[in-house]
């Protein structure tokens, strides 16, 4: 017991990203409404967003931004200078600032596919409309 | 669990292959200090441009989605008499005079009208304007970039619709211009990429650009870089608003929130 409760607090990201991600997951497939579907799928790349910035994060680092890295004395900044432990880690920054945007493409093509859904059977139930095509 | 490395532990393996070289030489390769954005547009640029690429792609889907197969406008239209604040119900069969002086047009299902708002929004959307092009600008330097600034382009003409309505914000920009911005900014990345093939070089790769800007290859490469955050920023602020408009009004681009 007396192990379990720092092996929680120093992976905390990871219980709060597998919380989401199941949050989410449960959302895309026991939901039976649509719109219900898409904030399941959104809450999912949020959880993966939050993963990933998490594993980015390096203790007594900071922005990666070279520091002085602006103007006439830039260019004595050499890669002598400067130590990769004072930056954290750029990559999944780099890889989820795309995965914002992306994601907001992907919501809006969700939403316009339900938009289409609804003109068409006048519903955004899942059982409804699955009941509407087994009537034809 | 227990095999994953705790939280900002600085020798985790996430920080010990890629990332330390990036971080230690890309300001001597591409003389641009945020880290974030040369790994975005250089060493990752075929990523990014394929990333652009499918924002293009879903704005262009919830075009054919909605606008193509749209549905005739409502046969009831609104007005508010501008003086008096009475609401009127117009319908369709009735002639309607093209110009009206003392009316303006609302929604019909969802016109409040509130002075401070508009007036407000209206004050804010300039800023909003300049702090994009900041930020896209910017980016080199301090935390920002094309996608950034382009979504807070495209937010500060999608303010102007929710404050006061879609017709006022696609009179100030139309459809054509969304869809015309949404594939130059496409074409601006991939034209850099070409454009850096044909001069010998490989294909976005920046260095090549050095003997038309009259630079050396390092600051050629931030050049570089700054042209294709260009393009991804046009592309994404085209997207989001195009993505608005259609969503918003059902393709109609006549009511909508």
């Amino acid at each position: 017991m007396s192990d379990l409760i720092p092996f929680i607090v120093d992976n905390y990201n990871y219980w709060i990203y597998i919380t989401l991600l199941m949050i989410g997951l449960y959302a895309m497939i026991a939901k039976k409404n649509l719109v219900k579907k898409v904030v399941g799928m959104n809450i999912f790349q949020t959880a993966i967003i939050l993963f990933y910035v998490s594993i980015g994060a390096k203790k007594g680092a900071t922005i990666p931004i070279i520091q002085h890295g602006h103007g006439e004395g830039a260019h004595e900044i050499t890669a002598s200078v400067i130590e990769a432990a004072e930056y954290i880690n750029p990559l999944p920054h780099v890889l989820m600032l795309t995965a914002i945007v992306v994601s907001v493409a992907t919501l809006g093509v969700a939403l316009a596919l339900a938009i289409r859904i609804y003109n068409r059977y006048e519903t955004l139930e899942e059982d409804e409309i699955l009941a509407q095509i087994r009537e034809k | 669990m227990g095999d994953f490395p705790s939280w900002a532990d600085p020798v985790s393996p996430a920080h010990n292959h890629v990332s330390p070289r990036y971080i230690e030489k890309s300001m001597a390769e591409t003389s641009v200090p945020n880290i974030v954005t040369a790994v975005l547009a250089d060493y990752r640029g075929y990523d990014t441009m394929f990333e652009t690429t499918v924002i293009f792609g879903a704005g262009v889907v919830c075009f054919f989605l909605l606008r193509i197969p749209r549905k005739d406008e409502p046969t009831v239209r609104r007005y508010r008499h501008m003086l008096t604040g009475m609401t009127i119900r117009v319908k369709e069969t009735r002639k309607i005079p093209p110009v009206l002086e003392e009316f303006e047009r609302i929604d019909t299902l969802w016109a409040p009208h509130d002075l401070i708002i508009k007036t407000s929004c209206r004050i804010l959307v300039p800023f909003l304007q300049l702090f994009g092009l900041y930020v896209i600008a910017h980016g080199h330097h301090s935390p920002g970039g094309g996608f950034q600034g382009g979504v807070i382009l495209g937010a500060s003409m999608i303010l102007l619709a929710i404050s006061h309505d879609l017709r006022t914000a696609i009179d100030r920009m139309s459809e054509r211009v969304h869809a015309i911005l949404c594939p130059v900014g496409v074409l601006i990345y991939a034209g850099t990429g070409a454009l850096c093939l044909v001069l010998g070089h490989n294909f976005l790769d920046y260095g090549a650009l050095a003997g038309i800007l009259h630079v050396d290859p390092v600051a050629a490469r931030s050049y570089g870089i700054l042209i294709v955050e260009i393009g991804v920023g046009l592309a994404v602020m085209a997207t989001m608003i195009w993505i608005y408009n259609n969503i918003s009004s059902k393709g109609n681009y006549d009511e909508g929130l």
